[in-house]
C-alpha cells in the first residue's frame, strides 16, 4: 500500500491540477476525498473536498509523470476502484497486457478509473511508450 | 562521384536549400536507393524537375493533428504548409502516402480536421497506415472506421501504380511491454503470399509507421520481428521502406534495400538517446520549418549506381 508522505505527495499534485469533466472528474472527486480522509488522519493537511461516492469504497491512484507510472508496483484489494492522472504534456494510454483494461489516449490532466473485481497480477502498459510498464497486484 | 549530372546537381540544390531553410526534401528513387534533391527548387524549375524523373509519389508523415504544445502550438498551420509545398510541385504526383500518427489523440474531430486539411492535397489517392497515436482509443475504431476499408480493417494491404508494387503494413497494434513495434504472424504470413510468385525486377515500396529496422531500442524505435519482413523482400532489386515514427531522418542501405524515416509536419524529436526518451522536441521557432517536411519519391529512369553512396541528407 502507499505510504502516508506518498498519498499526500499524490494528492498534492492532484490538487493543483486543473478539475477534469463528467465521470472522470467524479472519479477524482472521490479519489481526492478519500486521500483528504488519509491526510486528516495523519493531522499534516486538511482538505476541503466533496463527500464520496460510496462509503467506504476502496480507492487507489496512480500519477503517470515523466514517461513513469507512479508507483510502478501497486498492490489493492480486490473491490478496488483504482485511477490514473496523466500530468505529463504528451499522451498516455493504460493498456493491461491481457486486454482486461484499456482506457483512451490520455491526455494531459486525464484520468482513468477501473475497478478490480477480481484477484490477480495485472501487468499494464502505455501502447504509445510501451517502455512504460507497470503492475497492479490484487489480493 | 562526377559522371552523373542529375544527381550531382540536385546535391547542390539540396545543399542550398538547407542553407535557404527550406522544409522540403525530394528523394529520386534510382536502383533502389533515394537521392535527396529539393522539394522547392522542384516545384520551381519545371526543367531539373522532369530530369530527374516520374515524381510518384509524396510521404508525409506524423501530421500529430491535436497536438498544440509548446513545440508547435499550430499544428494544422505546419500541414497546411506541408500541402502547399506538395501542390507547388511542378508536376504532381499520383499518390501520396501518410505513414501514420495523423492525429495526436485518435478522437473524433482530429480525424475530421485531418481528412479536412489533406483534402486540399492535388492528388488523386491518398493512402494511410496508422501510427500508435491513430490507434489510442480504448475500442481501436476510429482510425478504422475511416481508413479501413482498403485493407478490410486489417490494417495491411497492397497495390499497384505505374509498375510499383506498394505494400502497406501496420506494426503499431501488436505492441509488447517493453519492447518494438511488431508485425505479427498473420501479417507476416500475408506479406510473404503476396510477395510469392513477383518477379524480383518489380520495385517494391513498403511503408509503415515505426522504423522497420531497429534505429535505438531503448525508445522502442523499431519493429521485432521486422527482419522476417525483410527475409521476403531480399530477393527484390529495388526495394524502398519508408516509415516516420521519429519525426526525423535516418536512412539505411542494405542491399537492395532502402530504409528511410521522413520528417514530421508537426515537431521534431530527438534524436535516438540524446535526453531522457522521445517526445516533442522544442526548437527556437525560426528553426522549426528546418525540421519538418516530407519525402517524395521520383522514379529514375535510368540506373545510377552513383546514388548509392549519396542518400543522406540531414
Amino acid at each position: 500500500m502507499l505510504t502516508i508522505e506518498a498519498t499526500i505527495d499524490r494528492m498534492r499534485n492532484f490538487n493543483i491540477s486543473p478539475a477534469v469533466p463528467g465521470a472522470r472528474r467524479r472519479a477524482f472527486a472521490a479519489a481526492l476525498c478519500a486521500c483528504g480522509l488519509l491526510a486528516l488522519a495523519s493531522g499534516s493537511v486538511s482538505l476541503a473536498a466533496e463527500p464520496a461516492a460510496a462509503p467506504n469504497a476502496a480507492l487507489g491512484s496512480i500519477a503517470i509523470r515523466n514517461f513513469m507510472f507512479e508507483p510502478m508496483s501497486l498492490a489493492v484489494a480486490v473491490g478496488t476502484t483504482v485511477t490514473w492522472k496523466n500530468f505529463d504534456g504528451e499522451p498516455h494510454t493504460i493498456h493491461s497486457i491481457d486486454d482486461t483494461f484499456r482506457s483512451g489516449a490520455l491526455d494531459q490532466n486525464d484520468s482513468f478509473s477501473f475497478k478490480f473485481d477480481k484477484p490477480g497480477t495485472y501487468r499494464y502498459a502505455c501502447s504509445i511508450h510501451p517502455q512504460m510498464v507497470a503492475t497492479i497486484v490484487v489480493k | 562521384m562526377s559522371n552523373d549530372d542529375p544527381i550531382v546537381t540536385s546535391r547542390r540544390r539540396a545543399l542550398r536549400c538547407l542553407a535557404f531553410g527550406g522544409a522540403g526534401t525530394l528523394f529520386t528513387l534510382a536502383g533502389g536507393v533515394l537521392t535527396p534533391m529539393d522539394l522547392v527548387l522542384a516545384g520551381t524549375d519545371r526543367k531539373s524537375a522532369a530530369a530527374a524523373g516520374v515524381p510518384l509519389f509524396v510521404q508525409i508523415s506524423d501530421t500529430h493533428i491535436g497536438f498544440n504544445k509548446e513545440a508547435n502550438p499550430d499544428v494544422p498551420g505546419t500541414l497546411r504548409q506541408t500541402i502547399e509545398l506538395v501542390n507547388a510541385m511542378s508536376v504532381s504526383p499520383a499518390l501520396i502516402l501518410h505513414t501514420g500518427d495523423i492525429t495526436h489523440l485518435s478522437r473524433p474531430e482530429e480525424f475530421d480536421t485531418a481528412a479536412q486539411l489533406l483534402s486540399q492535397l492535388r492528388v488523386t489517392e491518398l493512402h494511410t497506415t496508422p501510427g500508435e497515436h491513430d490507434v489510442a482509443d480504448a475500442t481501436v475504431t476510429e482510425y478504422f472506421n475511416r481508413y479501413g476499408q482498403a485493407s478490410d480493417r486489417r490494417g495491411y494491404y497492397s497495390f499497384d501504380h505505374q509498375g510499383v508494387h506498394f505494400i502497406s503494413l501496420i506494426n503499431v497494434l501488436n505492441f509488447k511491454a517493453n519492447g518494438l513495434g511488431a508485425l505479427g504472424q498473420p501479417q507476416l504470413e500475408w506479406l510473404e503470399a503476396d510477395l510469392k510468385g513477383r518477379s524480383a525486377s518489380t520495385p517494391i515500396v513498403v511503408f509503415a509507421h515505426m522504423p522497420l529496422w531497429t534505429i535505438y531500442e531503448p525508445w522502442g524505435w523499431g519493429t521485432a520481428d521486422a527482419d522476417q519482413a525483410m527475409s521476403y523482400l531480399r530477393r527484390f532489386g529495388s526495394v524502398t521502406v519508408l516509415n516516420g515514427h521519429i519525426h526525423q531522418i535516418v536512412q539505411k542501405v542494405e542491399g537492395h534495400i532502402t530504409f528511410h524515416t521522413a520528417r514530421s509536419s508537426a515537431y521534431p524529436q530527438p534524436t535516438a538517446g540524446d535526453g531522457p526518451g522521445p517526445g516533442p522536441l522544442t526548437v527556437p521557432r525560426d528553426q522549426l520549418p528546418k525540421m519538418l517536411g516530407l519525402s517524395s519519391v521520383t522514379v529514375q529512369r535510368y540506373p545510377n549506381s552513383l546514388a548509392v553512396t549519396d542518400t543522406t541528407l540531414a
